[in-house]
């Protein structure tokens, strides 16, 4: 048992957690942030993707006690001022979402990519989702939304 | 709390020689860096641990430096970094190719070049839940006695699958390796046996403080069979290093993902005047030769035999003619 005190989504957390909580059972059990998804055994979907300190990591293999003081985003925070973030509102207008249980992991995944690279081309788009599953779409209106939300982000 | 993870106690030294003590005195420990394999496995109640020992807060781990002409890679230094470090890409392009092939993007930001040199070797009847492989009564590797591969064989047959040692192989590297008596040095090839269950030349209270590689003598290439083009382990790959020299031009060449461990391919060097298809035919031979993969994919071995020898003479060629 130990505390931790990461900053998530902006706002500053302090909880105690056992050393073998997975942050993804730390986020949507303790913190009751069940918009992270549990896709796979560990490690293999890329459904639990969070961003860790800006960068993309997979919550169902991060332990939550090696979270302590770190940034974490997860798709909760991605609203801005009440309203969908572009990458949002891009996968829902071009259809980037079906079923949606692989959604929250490419966004915050395309999230990561955006940051990094503003305007990629579609090279860079599959590079960056290459670890993330998803079994309704076809991948090509997930690529799609991640270009027009950069074309046309805010 | 967490139904998924046995109990363990974490801490996470800040120096070396804190780490090796923890090792050498901690209830049953075990080291974690990126923990992309370790917690992977510890999920499916595989490689039990009392303690874990975080490496990853260790300074003297981390970083690429150059030493002499020659590059001094920290172990706990994340794929990603290699994945950006331009030297790597110029010098050592082997090793920069393998560095990009390894899972997925949010693997490579935790993932470590020690972890991915200590990486569990792997087989499709231990690399499963703990209720898939206790229905299946376990295997030799972990719980069982008897190998579910070849159940008359003596040995664990699980397949060395990690990309980045024979990359390293093909440009010289050594592994540096830390314990209670200082500092070794082995060559990369050296470090590992070929023991499906226990293939790593590490005693108790080591750990692997880094790769150390010579400057670079040639050009360099890897290429891996896999079925998607992300987040796939080898089913096979191959590295492979070309320098010319007034007798020739010299090949290393490296294989992983089809033994216990990354096994190196001799061949002579291609002499100015030989026929050079007769030689790249030979080197095939070799390949398939040294390679011996098992039915531990659900690839047959011989596709991958077959494979990880087509893709060498490519490689070997394309080298040849840039060389
Ligand atoms: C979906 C998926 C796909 C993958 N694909 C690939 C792939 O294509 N190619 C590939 O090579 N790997 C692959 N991996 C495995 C893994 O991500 C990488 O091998 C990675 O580099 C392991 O590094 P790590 O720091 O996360 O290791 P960890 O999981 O932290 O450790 C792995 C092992 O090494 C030991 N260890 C770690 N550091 C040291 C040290 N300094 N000294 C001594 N022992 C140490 C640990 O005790 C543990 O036994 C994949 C994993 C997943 C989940
Ligand atoms: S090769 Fe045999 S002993 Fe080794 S993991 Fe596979 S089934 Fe088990
Ligand atoms: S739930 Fe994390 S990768 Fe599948
Ligand atoms: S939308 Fe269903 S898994 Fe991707």
């Amino acid at each position: 048992m130990r505390m931790i005190s990461p900053v998530i989504n902006g706002e500053e957390c302090t909880d105690a957690v056992e050393d073998n909580l997975l942050l993804i059972d730390y986020l949507r059990r303790n913190r009751r942030l069940t918009g992270t998804k549990q896709g796979c055994d560990g490690g293999e979907c890329g459904a639990c993707t969070v961003l860790i300190d800006g960068r993309p990591r997979l919550a169902c293999i991060t332990l939550a006690a090696a979270c302590d003081g770190a940034e974490i985003e997860t798709i909760e925070g991605q609203k801005r001022g009440g309203r969908l973030s572009a990458l949002q509102r891009a996968f829902h207008e071009n259809l980037g979402t079906q079923c949606g249980f692989c959604t929250p992991g490419m966004i915050m995944a395309a999230e990561a990519l955006l940051r990094r690279v503003p305007d990629p081309d579609d090279a860079q788009i599959r590079a960056a989702l290459g670890g993330n599953l998803c079994r309704c779409t076809g991948y090509v209106k997930i690529i799609r939304s991640v270009r027009a939300a950069a074309g046309g982000g805010q | 709390m967490s139904a998924t993870l046995p109990d363990f106690e974490l801490i996470r030294p800040a120096t070396l020689a804190a780490a090796i003590a923890a090792l050498q005195e901690a209830e049953a420990p075990r080291l974690c860096a990126g923990g992309t394999d370790l917690i992977v496995n510890m999920r499916h109640g595989l490689s039990p641990a009392a303690t874990l020992i975080d490496i990853t807060a260790i300074d003297e781990l981390a970083g690429i430096v150059r030493q002499g002409e020659g590059l001094h890679i920290g172990a706990a230094t994340r794929l990603c970094e290699l994945e950006e470090d331009d030297t790597l890409a110029r010098a050592y392009p082997a090793v920069a190719e393998a560095v990009r092939t390894i899972a997925g993007p949010a693997h490579r930001q935790a993932a470590t070049l020690g972890g991915n040199l200590c990486l569990d070797t792997r087989c499709l009847y231990y690399n499963q839940s703990d209720w898939w492989r206790r229905a299946n009564d376990f295997c030799l590797k972990y719980g069982g006695d008897v190998c579910r591969v070849a159940p008359s064989g003596k040995r664990c047959r699980a397949a060395f699958s990690g990309d980045l040692a024979p990359a390293l192989m093909v440009h010289g590297g050594e592994i540096v390796i830390a314990g209670g008596e200082g500092l070794r040095r082995l060559p990369v090839q050296d470090f590992y046996r070929e023991d499906g269950a226990d293939h790593l030349a590490l005693e108790k209270g080591e750990i692997v403080t880094g790769v150390y590689l010579p400057p670079p003598a040639g050009l360099s290439a890897y290429r891996k069979l896999r079925l998607r083009g992300a987040i796939d382990f080898p089913l096979a790959g191959v590295a492979i290093s070309c320098a010319r020299r007034e007798d020739g031009w010299h090949f290393a060449i490296a294989l992983t993902g089809t033994n216990s461990c990354p096994v190196m391919v001799e061949m002579p060097p291609l002499a100015p005047d030989e026929d050079a298809a007769a030689y790249f035919r030979t080197l095939g031979r070799q390949v398939q030769k040294k390679a011996s993969p098992q039915r531990t994919t659900a690839i047959a071995p011989h596709y991958r035999r077959l494979g990880v020898a087509a893709m060498a003479v490519r490689l070997a060629r394309d080298l040849w003619q840039a060389a």
